[in-house]
């Protein structure tokens, strides 16, 4: 009971009552015996005497009532918790193992939720929302839908509840003299209501404001701009905010927690879809089938499932094409779940999250097995004490329930560390993400009851797995035996299921290495591969004209004058505008293209990319011209059009014989092919060469264009200067980052570096707590074998041949769990996919750097063990 | 050291007697735990010395089970005390407990009693 009085936890109100209920019983009896006679001293020890022990009566009374197991699990909780305090080593590491795997696991589960299951915080029902694309017959490439089409598709089906437009704008909003880009979502008017958010303040858009060029200039805002941008103004309703040149009046705010409805950022305003043409150079397009920007949702009716409501909108579509055969031939629409939405981030994350995922089951893995050693050491360490309890008269029950009960609360520590772990981390994936152009992206990890229950149920499995292993081994006992003798025997058993233990966590963290180098030297490769034009030295940065609310002559002298400042500067070499930046996340444009000399067949409609960009772009981005010239100024909106192609192109269409000379096809107009440049990458570096051809900007005009200067200074030299040109021209402008292409192209490689990232840092680990078991179970080996280790020294075995002894039998396990790892390896690693460039894997540099790692670790484990045993007194072992 | 009572003859209380020798006493009325052990001793004149770690524990179990109340109450000697009633259920247990211990008795003192015209 000494416990009791240092824990001093509530034990409830029954204890007192029976406590005071047995007090006032003695004091009657001992009244009893004073009245008949008895001294009072006599008395109230006479009284005792015949009462028994007042704390066994109580314990026994106490597990006669109703509410005991109640009040036992407390006093079990009580124990454990003060056993698990005389060992803080143990409970500490162990702890920290568990806590570290489910952290790791929570956070990646709730990652995963949050961005694949559940993307679109404050949305009701978000399992039954689905992507809305549109198909082309012969690619397997997804697209936007135009409105005409869209609007007909929600007219012809049955199963859905509503359609809802959506499309990514980007605008920029001017305060002071400060001017900075803004990104928001232009929507059908059914969007709030269809999403179930209700504005915190006025209202949605109404049905009349879906229509009608530029017709309804209002907006809603996002909470935080509110907040921030407006100080929680509770009189903004009715103000305006100016996007695009153009005023909008704010009639509502959003929810606070609603992000919108794209993956990665966290949108700032709302504006309805008749606001196309403020956002869109390419002018209000709602009238136009052929016009697609679409980037749509739908909501499915309940208990509706993909497939059916794939089957009706597939039949819809054919109905599109049979009555607009000029547009629509060829055309599909496909509907998917969220997560395979090919218009936000979700798809670029995926294989991001599924790595991750393996990682933290490894490390998960590797943590059981970490503390399974160390539970099993201590079920060594207690046996003894298992072995009194039991001979003083302990059940066997009520052993394995104590046990039960450690174990419980070790999971219990663990899972809410583990939690804690996870709550902070859980929007951490956006760390590997830095902001781009000043807009940050934002990644809402979702942390629900479904993540802290899974976590909850591997810690408290996997802990009580092993937990109970000393209770089953005490049931086991000879007490008579085990009493007697010191408890050294019958250990064989245990240190086999220790091996394994090591086996299992060498052989897992030989995986992660693996898996680790091999990514490791693909990022390398990454690095080192050439994308067809040179990366270093040359800066890109783009300001939009368009979203100033520049026409198109006052566009074309502004990049006139820029081009013209700029080249000016020192330390400029060239300088070009182009409307695409390979890397970035706009993709080229592409479309359509017919060619001279070239049968297409008839439902495989050729496409390719295409750029705009003016002359000097080819000598700027280092990409050499195969034959022919560049562009010059002279090719102009008042010259016959002209294009160069990719290399690539040249052996599609022609066969490899020269085009130059030939004409081809982009946007419907023909235009003369005058060079060919080599092919370069744009979209990705794991890409094949893809068909791209260049126009000259002034003969495709765009009012969104980055600027490309190549510097022979050191481009961090160069970017103050621009900015400042840019701002010298117009103070309104908000440019977009400056940054290298070296840059631009490393961001690309973003889902490798994450990776990298987790296989380093949790495969480091993983070796780490392997080492730590091998250590373990050496040591123990050691200390066990003592008598056997003095005995051979005493028969005159050389410390040496003793240090050797140890070493390899620890190097051997270390070998076997190697060897399960690589055959586990050889089958695992061709899931990293595409994380995967130009490296095999079964890349043998990959295995054999894991291998020595893993050997070198093994080596500093059994160091020490080794040398205590090469150290035993044979006199005093065998003594003992 | 204590006087040994010479007239305490102690008998081994069978199993699950102890509970009917509670609720027997308890049908004379509300009674707390060392008024039952003493009613019990001085009912059979010292034989039957009611162990308090057998008492108490019958005591809650009773109470747990329904067949007996209680509540604090206040002992003639002005004494705060836990005070056991008898319910209804308890009643009906005493009633089959009863029946239960002449059968056994019964049954014992048939074993017991040489049959008739079996004398060897």
């Amino acid at each position: 009971m000494r416990w009791r009085r240092r824990f001093p936890f509530p034990s409830g109100r029954r204890d007192h009552e029976i406590a005071e209920e047995l007090r006032i019983h003695l004091q009657m009896a001992a009244a009893d015996r004073v009245a008949r006679g008895e001294s009072p001293a006599d008395a109230a020890a006479n009284a005792r005497r015949e009462f028994g022990n007042v704390g066994v009566v109580s314990e026994v009374t106490r597990e006669a009532t109703g509410g005991i197991w109640l009040e036992r699990l407390a006093q079990d909780l009580r124990f454990g918790l003060r056993t698990l305090g005389r060992t803080p080593g143990f409970t500490m590491v162990a702890v920290l193992c568990l806590a570290l795997g489910i952290g790791a696991n929570a956070s990646v589960y709730g990652w995963m939720e949050g961005i694949l299951l559940r993307p679109f915080p404050g949305v009701t029902n978000q399992e039954r929302l689905v992507a809305v694309a549109g198909t082309t017959k012969g690619t397997s490439e997804l697209d936007e839908l135009s409105w005409p089409d869209f609007v007909d598709l929600e007219r012809g089906s049955t199963l859905f509840d509503a359609f809802i437009v959506n499309k990514i704008v980007g605008t920029t909003l001017t305060s002071g003299d400060r001017a900075e880009r803004a990104v928001g979502l232009m929507v059908s008017p059914n969007y709030f209501d269809a999403l179930g958010v209700r504005p915190v303040l006025g209202r949605g858009f109404t049905s009349d404001e879906g229509t009608g060029k530029n017709g309804h200039p209002v907006t809603v805002i996002s909470y935080r701009e509110w907040k921030e941008r407006f100080r929680g103004d509770p009189a903004i309703i009715g103000k305006t905010q100016t996007y695009n040149g153009v005023p909008h009046v704010i009639v509502g705010v959003a929810p606070d927690g609603f992000l919108g409805t794209f993956v990665g950022y966290s949108m700032q305003f709302w504006v309805p879809s008749s606001m196309q043409a403020a956002f869109d150079p390419r002018g209000y397009t709602l009238d136009d089938r052929g016009a697609r920007w679409i980037e749509g949702f739908a909501r499915l009716k309940s208990g509706v499932t993909i497939a059916q409501a794939q089957a009706e909108i597939t039949a819809a579509a054919r109905r599109l094409e049979t009555d607009y055969p000029d547009i629509d031939r060829g055309r599909g629409v496909e509907i998917l779940p969220l997560w395979k939405s090919p218009f936000d981030n979700a798809k670029n994350l995926l294989p991001t999250l599924r790595v991750g995922f393996g990682v933290v089951l490894f490390v998960l893995f590797i943590a059981c097995a970490n503390v399974a050693n160390l539970l099993l050491v201590r079920s060594f360490a207690r046996r003894h004490e298992m072995t009194v309890r039991l001979a003083l008269g302990a059940g066997r029950s009520r052993l394995i329930r104590q046990l039960v009960t450690e174990g419980a609360i070790l999971a219990t520590l663990a899972t809410v560390c583990g939690l804690l772990v996870a709550y902070w981390c859980r929007n951490a994936l956006v760390l590997f993400f830095p902001s781009q152009g000043g807009i940050s992206y934002t990644f809402n990890g979702d942390f629900d009851w479904r993540v802290v229950a899974l976590s909850a149920a591997v810690g408290l499995i996997s802990t009580l797995l092993f937990a109970v292993v000393p209770a089953f081994q005490a049931s086991n006992i000879d007490l008579a035996g085990a009493l007697k003798s010191d408890s050294r025997s019958s250990t064989g058993g245990r240190s086999r299921v220790r091996a394994a233990l090591v086996l299992l966590q060498v052989a897992l963290s030989f995986v992660l290495l693996v898996g680790a180098t091999l990514v490791l030297e693909s990022l390398q490769r990454m690095r080192s591969a050439s994308p067809g034009f040179s990366t270093d030295n040359v800066i890109v940065t783009s300001a939009n004209l368009f979203a100033a609310g520049y026409d198109t002559a006052r566009a074309k002298t502004f990049d006139d004058q820029l081009l013209q400042r700029v080249r000016a500067e020192t330390g400029v070499e060239t300088a070009a505008l182009a409307r695409s930046i390979p890397f970035s996340t706009r993709p080229y444009d592409s479309g359509p293209i017919a060619a001279d000399g070239f049968d297409a067949k008839t439902d495989a409609q050729p496409t390719a990319s295409y750029n705009s960009i003016t002359p000097g772009y080819f000598a700027t981005m280092g990409i050499p011209l195969v034959s022919g010239r560049d562009f010059t100024v002279s090719d102009d909106e008042t010259s016959e059009p002209v294009a160069i192609v990719g290399e690539s192109m040249v052996e599609r269409f022609w066969r490899g014989a020269s085009p130059i000379g030939r004409r081809v096809q982009v946007q419907g107009r023909w235009r003369q092919i005058v060079g060919v440049a080599k092919d370069i990458k744009f979209g990705s570096l794991l890409e094949t060469p893809r068909a791209l051809l260049y126009l000259p900007l002034r003969q495709n005009f765009s009012t969104q264009v980055a600027i490309f200067v190549r510097t022979s200074q050191g481009p961090a030299a160069l970017t103050p200067a621009l900015v400042r040109e840019i701002h010298a021209l117009d103070a309104n402008l908000a440019p977009y980052e400056v940054i290298t292409l070296r840059e631009q192209l490393d961001r690309s490689t973003s889902p490798q570096r994450v990776a990298v990232t987790l296989l380093t840092l949790f495969g480091m680990l993983a070796v780490l707590l392997a080492g730590i078991g091998l250590y373990g179970v050496m040591a123990y080996a050691v200390s066990q074998s003592r008598r056997e280790l003095g005995l051979r020294m005493a028969l005159g075995a050389a410390p040496m041949q003793v240090l050797r002894l140890v070493m390899t039998s620890g190097l051997a396990m270390t070998m076997i769990g190697i060897a399960v790892g690589a055959a586990a390896a050889l089958g695992s690693t061709r899931l990293l996919g595409y994380m995967l460039y130009r490296v095999s894997p079964r890349d043998p540099i990959a295995f054999g750097a894991a291998l020595v790692v893993m050997i070198f670790a093994a080596i500093l484990a059994c160091m020490l063990p080794a040398w205590r045993a090469a150290r035993t007194d044979p006199v005093g072992a065998l003594r003992e | 050291m204590p006087k040994k009572d010479p007239t305490a003859t102690r008998i081994e209380l069978l199993q699950g007697t102890l509970d009917l020798l509670i609720l027997q006493t308890l049908r004379w009325g509300p009674r707390y735990g060392y008024g039952i052990a003493e009613m019990i001793r001085a009912g059979s004149r010292n034989a039957l010395q009611v162990d308090t770690g057998s008492l108490y524990p019958a005591l809650h179990r009773l109470e747990r089970q329904g067949a007996i109340d209680a509540e604090w109450g206040v002992s003639d000697k002005n004494q705060r005390v836990r005070v056991y009633r008898l319910t209804s259920a308890g009643r009906k247990q005493l009633a089959a407990e009863q029946s239960r211990w002449r059968q056994l008795t019964d049954a014992v003192a048939g074993v017991l009693a040489p049959p008739a015209g079996s004398e060897a």
